[in-house]
């Protein structure tokens, strides 16, 4: 029997997908706050890749400044809210919490983190200002946290920024791709105009820039370029049968769920391919949508899951099974899929084994694979001089994020290869910082 | 079972728990709740000419989220007629013969305190209380603390009331003196049965940081209050201990301040205190929190071997000492649990900025080490410590020496000029002055966002360095 029934509207939708960190009240952020020991040299603030002063913010909210507050955070990071709600708190700021080494429950900092931020947001509460025109003209390449986030800082360096983005809609993943009970689109959104209005950067949608052409143009017409492309479609799993209808990749399907929500449809009994921690959310998802089964498929076994406990856990109590230490081989079915056959495996030394004779198939009518973004290298390999390492990251410095041609920068997972809103962000400011750096030396 | 019960002064009553005149006690019917809750006596809000109140009374302070661990009020004496109050009072004693209603009384004339003293013990009432102690509207037309604060004009009043008392008299003290021993003393001598303290502390509450008014605010405006609850306990203990220390004061003592469970009742009982007042709390929890502060001090009792309450009465005295009595030569050092350490480092910043920096930090652990050496056993580190029992103080001489201030001025080895080298802190490490400029400020002022300056900061670099 499945948890959830499938939702026929809006307000089931969100009854399913109901927030896991649910906004405060100003209670609660009383109470919660005056939990906060105030740490000397605290660790949440180490944990925190854009390390907001943490034990700051908690403190000015405890005395009523949820303003001051506000301004803490979004010094450290423009994605103050959004990170509030979708970072992996559990293993970032309240990992970090003595509170763990005393078997008391962490302070909820990213609850506390979105309560002062939605205050500010909603009501229009501006706390930063373009800086003084300096004249130099940036461009960046997509508006997701690590282009939005250059943005602000450039343009409160003095710089002229616009963006192109691709789709209709800023913040990237964060709208696209992050599971809709970590946050509402509306919420991400009434962020990303917050930010406009304060910075007042240009954005123009429906933009790709995907030729050598484009990118000639955004040469000559710009002083530096900042690529926050992020990563591509899902990995092809090039095995028989993938093209089978109902044979999703989980970005698509993440993607596709928060534009139409209970519009979507999702099959009656899911396989979801890959132990990552897109793979929980997408197996979580359609457990969500009323699937009665969801079955979580991974090669090697439980322990070796790249997914965060927490979210694996999270997957578990909406009544995901897990499948361990098999291999898919076929998609099978007549058009759409009915099935996957597995193999099972064993990890030898560390390397996946077949082990002959152990197929099976797995009945089902829809198949989720979530086993990896493609890099964009086709693009990539229009920018002169642009290196990328093994993994087809983006080669940049590591203190200015100047990649090998020196009119480019970059950020995100673009340059890592595939990590949270808050390393985006974190890393986006340094990048904005090298931009200003380089360009004031010139 | 030990007994709990009392005879304060005359004044008999099943426990020790009394209601502190106040609002609890404005009227018959919550007096007979109390009592039906289980509170042993009651001393009625103050009887006297009725008065007219304002409205917004009270004012809170509040400990982040923390209410009222201090409160004021503004109200006056009882705003009701004396017959209506006289009359509850004897239909509670007739329901409640057996538990102690006192009467708080506050008038001016001797004619007035004579006819009080006459219609109050022929409403029954068990005792008296003569309220010198009010500090707030009542001290402005002579009466309230204006009577507590002149021991003479206080002494000369309980002389009055003596003149015709049949019933015990206490006499209520305020704490807005120097020297508490003083009105103490001044109420002895005119005769009084016992003294009870502390009234409340003159007092602004806090300030409306929007209206630039005193809390609590009346269309506008405020007015200082009388403060209490349990931020106060520490000064009405002190002020308790030495009423029941001096020699010339000798009378039972009613304790009130700051006391809202049975431990803070025991701690006022342990200073000298025969029977405690309780309001606040009341207040605040109702009167229920009785059930607590009855359980919790029968437990205490039996654990500790007690059969009445005068076991317990002034047990600590005899370790309340002066300053100068102390020995110099008992000394603690701090020590740092480690397995219990969750290292938040609040030890080692209270140290560091507000100790003698005897507490360090290792490489590649965030638990702190004391520098035993720096340790001067001054209790800080254990105090902000959240976690219990981690950072205990351990004693390191070996109790065989006892030496004392005043022993040490006797024999002259005391220091006594400006640069003595016999200065306690001379030999102590202390360090540099300028080693404090840029320590930790890192970790301090913590955080990314910090060390990468704001753009504006970083703008205006560029600017000074072309």
């Amino acid at each position: 029997m499945a948890e959830y029934l499938p939702p026929t509207s809006e307000q089931e939708f969100h009854a399913n997908f109901a927030q896991l960190k649910p906004r405060m009240n100003n209670t609660e952020a009383l109470y919660e706050s005056s939990r906060c020991l105030f740490c000397f040299d605290a660790p949440c603030i180490k944990a925190c890749p854009t390390g907001i002063d943490i034990p700051q913010f908690i403190r000015q909210i405890n005395t009523g400044n949820v303003t001051g507050a506000a301004r803490t955070i979004y010094e450290a990071n423009y994605f103050g809210n959004a990170c509030g709600k979708v970072c992996p708190t559990e293993v970032l700021c309240e990992g970090a919490c003595v509170y763990n080494l005393q078997d008391v429950k962490p302070i909820e900092i990213g609850r506390l983190q979105s309560f002062a931020t939605r205050q500010v947001v909603e009501s229009h509460k501006y706390l930063f200002e373009p800086g003084q025109p300096n004249g130099r003209k940036v461009v960046i390449i997509g508006a997701g946290p690590a282009g939005i986030s250059c943005a602000c800082e450039l343009r409160a360096l003095g710089y002229e920024v616009d963006i192109f983005e691709a789709k209709s809609q800023p913040s990237g993943l964060t709208v696209h791709g992050v599971a809709p009970y970590k946050i509402t689109n509306e919420e991400v959104l009434a962020e990303m105009d917050y930010l406009q209005a304060q910075f007042g950067y240009r954005v123009q949608y429906n933009s790709p820039i995907c030729s050598r052409p484009d990118l000639l143009a955004l040469e000559e017409a710009y002083d530096a370029i900042f690529l926050g492309i992020g990563l591509g479609k899902t990995n092809a799993l090039l095995l028989p049968g993938e093209e089978r209808e109902n044979c999703v990749g989980a970005v698509e399907f993440i993607e596709q769920l928060r534009r139409e929500h209970h519009q979507i449809l999702v099959g009656r009994k899911v396989i979801v391919l890959g132990g990552g921690n897109t793979a929980m959310d997408a197996a979580s998802e359609s457990a969500r949508l009323g699937a009665e089964d969801v079955i979580l498929a991974y090669r090697r076994g439980k322990d070796d899951m790249g997914a965060y406990e927490f979210e694996y856990d999270l997957a578990k109590s909406v009544g995901v099974k897990g499948l361990f230490n098999v291999a898919p081989v076929e998609i099978v079915g007549n058009g759409r899929v009915a099935g996957v056959r597995f193999i099972r495996t064993a990890t030898v030394d560390g390397q996946v084994q077949a082990l002959p004779g152990s197929e099976f198939v797995e009945p089902c009518d829809m198949v989720i694979k979530a086993t990896g973004q493609a890099k964009q290298t086709s693009f990539l390999s229009l920018i002169p001089g642009l290196q990328l390492d093994g993994k087809g990251r983006i080669v940049a410095d590591a203190h200015t994020y100047q990649t090998t041609n020196p009119q480019y920068f970059t950020s995100g997972d673009a340059l890592n290869g595939g990590a949270e809103v808050v390393n985006a962000a974190a890393e986006a400011k340094v990048a904005a910082r090298g931009i200003h750096h380089y360009l004031s030396a010139r | 079972m030990p007994d709990l019960s009392i005879n304060f002064a005359g004044i008999k009553s099943p426990n020790p728990f009394w209601l502190a005149s106040a609002p609890p006690t404005n009227s018959g019917y919550q007096v007979m709740k109390a009592f039906d809750a289980g509170w042993g006596g009651a001393v009625w809000k103050t009887l006297g000419v009725p008065v007219v109140n304002v409205s917004s009374r009270y004012g809170g302070v509040n400990y982040r989220d923390k209410r009222l661990v201090g409160f004021n009020n503004i109200e006056l004496i009882s705003d009701r007629p004396l017959i209506d109050n006289l009359r509850e009072i004897e239909e509670v004693k007739k329901h409640f013969p057996h538990h102690a209603v006192i009467a708080s009384l506050m008038v001016q004339s001797r004619e007035e305190w004579h006819q009080i003293m006459r219609d109050v013990t022929s409403a029954g009432a068990d005792g008296v209380e003569l309220n010198f102690g009010c500090p707030h509207g009542m001290c402005e037309r002579g009466m309230g603390s204006a009577v507590g604060q002149e021991p003479d004009v206080l002494r000369t009043i309980v002389e009055w009331v003596m003149e015709v008392a049949q019933i015990p008299v206490i006499v209520k003290l305020t704490p807005n003196i120097t020297d508490i021993t003083e009105p103490a003393r001044a109420a002895r001598l005119g005769g009084a049965d016992a003294i009870s303290l502390i009234n409340t502390i003159q007092s602004i509450v806090g300030v409306d940081l929007d209206q630039f008014a005193p809390y609590p605010i009346v269309d506008g405006k405020g007015t200082n209050g009388g403060y209490c609850g349990p931020a106060v306990k520490p000064i009405a203990l002190n002020m308790v201990k030495n009423c029941a220390q001096d020699p010339y004061v000798q009378l039972p003592i009613s304790g009130i301040g700051g006391i809202e469970n049975w431990r803070d009742a025991v701690e006022h009982i342990l200073l000298g205190a025969s029977s405690v007042q309780v309001c606040t709390a009341a207040m605040h929890f109702g009167f229920g929190i009785i059930r607590e502060m009855t359980a919790g001090l029968e437990q205490y009792m039996t654990e500790k071997g007690f059969h009445t309450i005068y076991d317990m009465v002034g047990k600590a005295l005899p370790n309340v000492k002066h300053w100068e009595d102390l020995n110099l030569k008992y000394k603690v050092t701090a020590n740092i649990h480690e397995d219990k350490c969750i290292g938040c480092q609040l030890c080692y910043t209270a140290c560091e900025d507000g100790a003698h920096q005897a507490i360090g930090l290792r490489e590649g652990t965030r638990v702190p080490e004391i520098i035993e050496e720096n340790c001067v056993g001054c209790n800080l580190c254990s105090l902000v410590c959240p976690v219990e029992n981690c950072i205990t103080m351990e004693r390191t001489d070996d109790g065989t020496e006892h030496l004392t201030w005043k022993e040490r001025t006797l024999a002259g080895t005391i220091p006594t000029d400006f640069n003595d080298e016999r200065a306690g802190g001379l030999h102590h490490w202390v360090p540099e002055p300028t080693a404090a400029l840029g320590k930790e400020k890192h970790k301090t002022l913590p955080g990314k966002a910090r060390q990468l300056g704001t753009p504006a900061s970083v703008v205006n670099d560029l600017v000074r360095k072309e």
